[in-house]
């Protein structure tokens, strides 16, 4: 199809299904609408999208294994609801990467602001810059890895997967976390409420070199601690009334 | 949901296209806040003078009377400079006196801002209108602040409109929602403060004002209103010779910063930064909860 001109885009199964070639579009010249039924109607091939300036849900919606490279930074919820394709973005994002991931990568080449990996039920988000707040809030089995820094309330109400920081955690990491495990490498300026130091075992090594080496990121897992839930929110204790009023400010 | 943008111009390279800049980055907030929209625009003024913007919603007075009258009330020379329902009165008298007497003698008249440097214009409907009909386009200065409102709080009306004057070339946008206004508006009111609207955004612009006026630096306002101020908020206040952002510590809402060497621009999305010029090579980051920034000439 080469450089889509004009609004209405066909998708052209001669170019799709061919595993090398790549289609490209101009954001500046095509409608986003167009850009993602696009990449909604192919069941394979590779996507090069040009000039997103900012625009929002960006290559949002892929249930295919399609390969997308997004030139530029992009708005809210880019790679949202992603299943089995790969979306590698050279830029920044804002609120909303990969939010609901369930398979399949999401890369960035850049940092990306709110809400990263959000509700991820699976498959992999990398970060090579920094997160901002609440990255992976109520992650479902997602694993992000994260170059840089996470803002804080990180992993809040984390149910199961993996948080990588190579760098430093924000305030009230793990926040209210039922399961998930955290691994960060610097420091930590706070740990939420039911979140604990845990020990690194064997396993949990193993897992960690895994997603490093997914993620392309060179560390030594032995540099990083454990973090994950002390399991005492998991049920209601009439103590924890008295403890919570007497802690509040009244 | 509300737009911020904002632009400092750190040097004079783009001081001549200012007003073009602010409306392609107010252009692109539009659909965070359709309902009504506003502007402050900067520029480098003569201290000497003041200036008074006052808004007749939906009216066009004869305002050469009024200027008439207020020039013997002050006995100085007063000229005034009319744009749709807006009007720009400007004076070399006592300039606090001028605005009192326009508040005191013109009921019908809002006055929504007044200093030496510093005009604001708002009014309901599409952003993009408002620009085009008080001329936004053809400003030139050194820094703006501007807003889309999308009202949760308040009614759609100009009143309630940002940006919300603070004091003497001082104003505030916020986007977000307070929880404790209608305590805090009844603690200002004590303070001597008047409100005009319902709006929970000028009580905190109303907030701002009374510490400006008890003496602190913005600094010092801004840190007094981390604690007073409960909800969600991120706030752009432009001040003579800069600006300021603070976001709430929850940091639920929106900003994002770029800088290069000639300009610092603040906005609630990164669209409205990529038409500004060479912003390709901008540093782009994102303001941390709680923390206040500013940017001024001196700096």
């Amino acid at each position: 199809m080469g450089t889509a001109a004009g609004r209405h885009l066909h998708v052209d199964p001669s170019c799709v299904s061919e595993p090398h070639q790549v289609t490209t579009i101009d954001l500046a010249q095509s409608s986003l609408r167009d850009l993602n039924q696009m990449l909604h109607l192919a069941r394979h091939g590779s996507f090069r999208v040009l000039n997103p300036r900012g625009a929002h849900a960006v290559a949002c919606g892929i249930d295919a294994e399609v390969s997308v490279e997004i030139h530029g930074s992009v708005g809210y919820y880019c790679a949202g609801m992603h299943q089995k394709g790969s979306v590698y973005i050279d830029g920044n994002a804002s609120t909303g990467l990969a939010e609901n991931i369930m398979s399949g990568t999401v890369h960035i080449t850049g940092s990306a602001t709110m809400s990263a990996g959000a509700t991820g039920h699976g498959g992999l988000v990398v970060i090579e810059g920094n997160a901002g707040a609440r990255c992976g809030i109520s992650m479902k089995g997602v694993d992000i890895v994260v170059g840089g820094n996470v803002g804080h309330m990180s992993a809040f109400m984390a149910q199961a997967g993996n948080l990588v920081v190579l760098g430093d955690a924000g305030a009230d990491l793990g926040d209210s976390i039922y399961e998930a495990n955290l691994y960060v490498r610097g420091e930590v300026a706070s740990l939420g409420a039911d979140a604990i130091h845990k020990d690194m075992r064997p396993e949990h090594v193993q897992t960690l070199a895994g997603l490093l080496r997914r993620a392309g990121m060179e560390a030594d897992p032995d540099d990083f601690r454990r973090y994950g839930s002390a399991r005492n929110l998991y049920n209601f204790h009439i103590d924890d009334v008295d403890a919570e009023v007497a802690g509040r400010d009244v | 949901m509300c737009g911020i943008v904002g632009l400092f111009l750190k040097t004079e390279r783009y001081q001549s296209r200012l007003g073009e800049l602010t409306a392609d980055m107010l252009h692109e907030m539009r659909d965070r806040g359709p309902d009504s929209a506003g502007f402050a625009i900067y520029d480098e003024g003569r201290a000497d003078r003041t200036r008074i913007t006052v808004l007749a919603e939906g009216q066009r007075p004869d305002w050469s009377r009024t200027a008439t009258d207020l020039e013997a009330v002050l006995g100085a020379d007063v000229s005034v400079r009319p744009i749709r329902d807006h009007a720009v009165f400007e004076t070399s008298g006592d300039g606090s006196r001028a605005r009192q007497w326009l508040i005191d003698s013109a009921p019908e008249v809002d006055v929504l801002s007044y200093g030496s440097q510093m005009e604001i214009y708002k009014a309901v409907g599409d952003p993009d209108l408002v620009a085009v009909n008080y001329d936004l386009r053809s400003r030139t200065g050194t820094h703006a602040l501007a807003h889309t409102r999308m009202a949760t709080e308040s009614a759609v009306t100009t009143n309630g409109s940002h940006p919300f004057a603070t004091g003497a070339d001082t104003c505030l946008v916020h986007n977000g929602s307070l929880s404790n206004y209608n305590w805090l508006r009844t603690r200002l009111e004590r303070q001597g403060e008047i409100f005009q609207t319902e709006n929970d955004s000028e009580v905190a612009a109303g907030y701002l004002a009374w510490r400006l006026r008890e003496g602190d630096s913005i600094k010092g306002a801004l840190e007094r209103a981390l604690v007073a101020l409960d909800g969600f908020f991120t706030f752009a206040i432009g001040i003579a010779d800069g600006f300021a952002i603070l976001r709430d510590p929850i940091a639920c809402k929106p900003a994002i910063v770029a800088e290069t060497d000639d300009w610092v621009a603040m906005s609630s999305e990164y669209r409205a930064i990529t038409h500004l010029p060479d912003s390709e090579h901008a540093t782009i980051w994102e303001p941390q909860p709680g923390v206040i920034y500013t940017w001024t000439r001196a700096a």
